[in-house]
């Protein structure tokens, strides 16, 4: 149906093997400045810079933070994907949000380094590689479903999720499930619309 | 936000040492943690990060009891049909906190150990904050704003109020909390969790340094099926309560046998309403009689500048939980 997941085989094994590799336990409170990815398991020094691996849209990326980038941070700075967009930057308008493990989550509370070895879909990853749009992307344009569209890359990640997770069962479970996600514009209505829209034709 | 040290140990024990050796806190989710660092209102040295540690998830309806490990995700159990079959109160409580995309991510640890959302805490552009700065004073109460305070178990240092709605549930249903920490383990009633704000709002709970709460147990008892969580906001969803009930009733043909209510958004700790369940017991449970406990639920709250609202909504939220509760009880929805 759409390219939001990655491909199973590259982000999957390499996911399983940090894992592994980090529950034979590197010793803590050992910092590792130069390592090849940071390995749960161990500590980073406050100074220290250390590289994660993140899938992000299905491509395995490696990328350098500091303990204190954000995970926002690190998909709009360093990735350079600025779809992924921060209102408030505190967890309370979800325009951050991103679907971390098929999760959806706010990504500006959460550090990149605890999201290492995590599989990110972020607005860009929702298109088709052909250039066709996610059914909720032809959705919410279709629904009018936003005016200065800065909300709306978290608003469609997250009607993504609602659907799968089965909460937009009528118009109110879906303001409900909905409501992690502010607008300014007060696109609400239209955006409830784009919701059932897209569930009605998977239901059909 | 400052950087800092940043621990992901695997196991209990190494994560007990990291927080020792590092001075460090404990970082599950975030949500709080994290938003606190951004704002400036802690400046940790080192987190732990205990989300790596597999024993402390999962969570089993037992026999007995009903057990959550610590790094259960709110948004998994609030989803779990045989927990909203079996204790409605503390599925409702979890969805209707906070919002999908923070409960995909808060464990229940976290949760009760959430912090007060008292915007002078967390606003470091105010000098007055006992809890953030103990001593300085408190804005709250120096002419501040103190329509969203708690209007029991403050004290002239602090009247900011517990915010969390999960913790309602638990000690309505006096759920208690497992720990793990360098003094070994215990095990704590709920109730015993939190502190009263006293001369030291800086103190919340009486765990120790380093102590990790590894699992919340409930035990289940008739009231636990016929229970509720109602909560009333400023906006419908997303938003912190104004006044919530977390409450369970057993009946005995017509009459109380049983009944259990809490009180959120109202209180400087989580809140058991203990005079307003004894007023029940025994006696039939009616919309008068339900009234009435409301208003013994809010007999002795202290009112704040702008905080009367909260006595009159709370009274009629316990009402409306219990009438809810006691259809539940004669098997309605
Ligand atoms: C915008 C917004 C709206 C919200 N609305 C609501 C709401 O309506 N109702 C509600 O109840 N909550 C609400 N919350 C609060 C939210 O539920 C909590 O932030 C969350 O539950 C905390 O869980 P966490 O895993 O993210 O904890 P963290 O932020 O990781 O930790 C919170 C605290 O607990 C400590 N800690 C965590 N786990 C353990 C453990 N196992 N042992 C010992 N200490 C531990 C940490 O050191 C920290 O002090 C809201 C939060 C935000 C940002
Ligand atoms: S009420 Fe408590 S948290 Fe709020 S400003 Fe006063 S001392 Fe600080
Ligand atoms: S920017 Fe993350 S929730 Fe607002
Ligand atoms: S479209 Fe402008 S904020 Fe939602």
């Amino acid at each position: 149906m759409t390219s939001k997941t990655s491909p199973p085989c590259d982000g999957l094994s390499r996911r399983n093997f940090l894992r592994t590799t980090g529950a034979a336990g590197a010793a803590l409170g050992v910092g590792i400045r130069h390592a090849a990815a940071h390995q749960p398991g161990s500590g980073v020094p406050p100074d220290a810079q250390p590289k994660i691996e993140l899938t992000v849209n299905g491509r395995l990326r490696t990328l350098t933070v500091e303990p204190r980038t954000t995970l926002v941070e690190a998909l709009r700075d360093t990735l350079g994907l600025t779809g992924t967009k921060i209102g408030c930057n505190q967890g309370q308008c979800g325009a951050c949000t991103v679907l971390l493990n098929g999760d959806r989550v706010n990504s500006c509370l959460i550090l990149a380094l605890s999201a290492n070895g995590a599989e990110i879909t972020t607005i860009e990853g929702l298109a088709n590689p052909d250039g066709s749009l996610h059914p909720m992307q032809t959705a919410f344009a279709e629904q009018d479903a936003f005016q200065c569209g800065y909300c709306t890359p978290g608003q469609i990640l997250s009607a993504i999720a609602c659907i799968d997770e089965g909460h937009a069962g009528s118009a109110d479970e879906i303001r409900e499930y909905m409501s992690g996600n502010l607008c300014r514009c007060g696109a609400y209505p239209n955006i409830v619309a784009a919701v059932e829209s897209v569930r009605d034709s998977k239901e059909g | 936000m400052r950087n800092f040290a940043y621990y992901s140990p695997k196991n209990l024990a190494d994560a007990i040492a990291a927080i020792r050796d590092s001075g460090g806190d404990i970082l599950a989710g975030g949500t709080t943690v994290v938003d606190l660092m951004k704002i400036g209102v802690r400046e940790p040295s080192a987190l732990v990060d205990i989300t790596g540690l597999a024993e402390l998830e999962g969570h089993e309806i037992g026999a007995d009891r009903i057990r959550f490990g610590a790094l259960a995700r709110m948004g998994h159990l609030a989803d779990d049909k045989y927990l909203v079959a079996a204790a409605p109160v503390l599925t409702e409580s979890l969805w209707k906190a906070a919002s999908p995309q923070l409960r995909n991510v808060a464990r229940l640890g976290g949760n009760i150990l959430q912090r007060t959302r008292c915007p002078y805490f967390r606003d470091t552009a105010y000098a007055q904050c006992n809890k953030r700065s103990p001593g300085s004073g408190c804005a709250a109460l120096d002419g501040g704003e103190t329509s969203h305070h708690a209007i029991f178990g403050g004290s002239s240092a602090c009247v900011a109020m517990y915010p969390g709605d999960w913790a309602q549930a638990l000690i309505a249903f006096d759920a208690e909390i497992h720990t793990q920490g360098p003094g070994g383990r215990r095990r704590i009633p709920f109730a015993d969790l939190h502190v009263l704000p006293g001369d030291t709002p800086e103190v919340e709970t009486i765990l120790q340094r380093g102590e990790i709460v590894t699992e919340i147990t409930v035990p289940i008892v008739p009231a636990l099926k016929a229970s509720h969580y109602l909560k009333a906001r400023d906006r419908e969803s997303y938003a912190f309560a104004s006044a919530s009930a977390a409450v369970g009733v057993e009946l005995d043909g017509d009459a109380v046998r049983d009944v259990r209510i809490a009180l959120g958004g109202v209180a400087a700790t989580p809140w058991r309403a203990r005079a307003a369940e004894e007023s029940l017991k025994g006696k039939p449970l009616t919309e008068e009689s339900a009234r009435a406990a409301g208003r013994i639920a809010f007999a002795d709250a202290r009112e704040l500048e702008g905080s009367a609202y909260k006595i009159k909504l709370g009274a009629d939220v316990v009402a409306g939980a219990l009438m809810t509760a006691k259809s539940r009880a004669n098997g309605g929805k």
